[in-house]
């Protein structure tokens, strides 16, 4: 028990993954920390970004935006609004969130929020990022 | 005494209406199914918030969100209604309206104002008619919604009590307790000095540590947690709601179906003794015939 750390996902729709894991690094919102087991007790708002795991030394990659992360006792409870595992992400969709995102960019500002548009644009490039980490870690 | 066919009309007809309701009886235990599961996968997610906050409020400072705030002098209050789109599921929408209609009359007798959200098509309905500002209606959110709508619905709630527009805020639902019992509950959202002693309760019952690391500080944390809390609770109104609704639609439609089983005996038992009457009729006018002929 002492080498490894329970990794929980959960989003208001459903419990992603339960998990005996060895490390997990995570999208703080004030940057990326990692945590191994006996960690002290943490407690964390995430941003948007990837969150990789390693179980039996193979890496595993997560999509997550917004929410907290907890640490305490060697458990990490992810409680994310978003989260989809690499294996789950459709890069079709996220490669046209993307086009779509970047071409209102460029566009006049009429009518788009522009904050709300950089916001999905991070979401798709994230989403992207993590399906092929996830792949050149051979996970997906 | 009705005629033998209107007997005959009556009976086709009631057992029509008793296929319609085993019908809808079905599709309601079917989407019970469903909601019920939906409960089930967001209980992680709830419990593990509540733990969370529980863990967050031992180390906090009440007066350091705008959320935390309770104001002496209450004018406005917000109360988000949430039914179902669809009737036929007994007094259900009915209770949930009035419980809402009562909260409303003590507060508007108090001389503050009442804002209304309503999710489902009945409570609009039901609000539309009477004095009260509608600031949102979600008519037919109640077949399809995810945390999206929670969300939007948590942010205006959030933004008007930040603002001052608000200075409560109530959600009335049908708390699904078991398949016979869904009373409605009104809750009271913010502001959440309640729910603080709550955290802190939980906070005891898991024996959790207070010397956690906080990134960013408490404060930030909380300005982070404590909306989302509303959203949270937005949101299992809403689960509980639906589930409730389909809990109380089998329970009217499996009544309305042995309504329809007794009705049909009943007239079965008419149509049986009209038909003999008719007989005994036809009969003592052959006897009497056969009687003339003879004289």
């Amino acid at each position: 028990m002492a080498n490894t750390l329970k990794l929980e996902i959960v989003t208001p729709d459903r419990k992603v993954l339960s998990e005996e894991v060895e490390y997990v690094g995570a999208p703080g919102i004030l940057g990326e920390f990692g945590v191994l087991p006996k960690h002290v007790p943490f407690l964390s708002a995430l941003g948007v970004g990837n969150l990789h795991y390693k179980q039996n030394g193979k890496a595993y990659y997560v999509f997550v935006a917004g929410g907290f992360a907890e640490v305490s006792n060697d458990q990490v409870t992810i409680l994310a609004e978003v989260a989809e595992k690499a294996t789950e992400i459709d890069t079709d969709r996220a490669s046209k969130a993307k086009a779509r995102a970047e071409e209102r960019a460029t566009k006049a500002k009429e009518r788009i929020d522009g904050a709300r548009n950089q916001a999905a644009l991070r979401r798709a490039i994230s989403r992207i990022n993590c399906k092929t980490s996830g792949k050149n870690a051979g996970t997906c | 005494m009705a005629s033998l066919k209107d007997v005959q009309n009556q009976i086709t007809g009631v057992k029509k209406t008793k296929q319609i309701t085993k019908a809808m009886n079905m599709v309601a235990s079917a989407k019970l199914r469903n909601a019920q599961e939906r409960i089930e996968r967001f209980r992680p997610y709830a419990d593990k918030f509540y733990e969370m906050l529980g863990d967050l409020a031992a180390g906090a400072d009440e007066s350091v969100h705008p959320l935390l705030e309770v104001r002496d002098e209450v004018k406005t209050v917000g109360i988000m209604v949430c039914t179902s789109d669809r009737g036929l599921c007994g007094a259900f929408n009915v209770n949930i309206i009035n419980t809402a209609r009562k909260l409303a009359k003590q507060k508007a007798d108090e001389g503050k104002t009442v804002k209304f959200w309503c999710i489902g098509k009945k409570a609009r309905d039901a609000f539309r008619k009477m004095d009260y500002e509608i600031v949102r209606a979600e008519p037919d959110a109640m077949s399809k919604f995810d945390f999206t709508l929670a969300a939007s619905v948590g942010n205006e709630l959030i933004a008007g009590y930040v603002a001052g527009d608000l200075d409560e805020v109530h959600v009335v639902y049908g708390e699904f307790q078991s398949m016979a019992k869904q009373p409605p509950v009104s809750l009271s959202v913010l502001p959440m000095a309640a729910q603080g002693e709550e955290g802190e309760k939980a906070e005891k019952a898991t024996g959790g540590s207070g010397d956690y690391v906080y990134e960013p500080s408490v404060e930030g944390l909380l300005a982070e947690l404590l909306p989302r809390f509303v959203k949270v609770q937005v949101y299992r109104g809403l689960l509980d709601t639906a589930c409730s609704e389909h809990a109380a639609r089998m329970a009217a439609m499996d009544n309305a179906t042995k309504a329809c089983d007794e009705l049909t005996n009943t007239l079965t038992l008419l149509y049986n003794k009209t038909r003999q009457a008719a007989i005994t009729g036809d009969l003592m006018d052959i006897v009497g015939g056969v009687e003339a002929l003879k004289g």
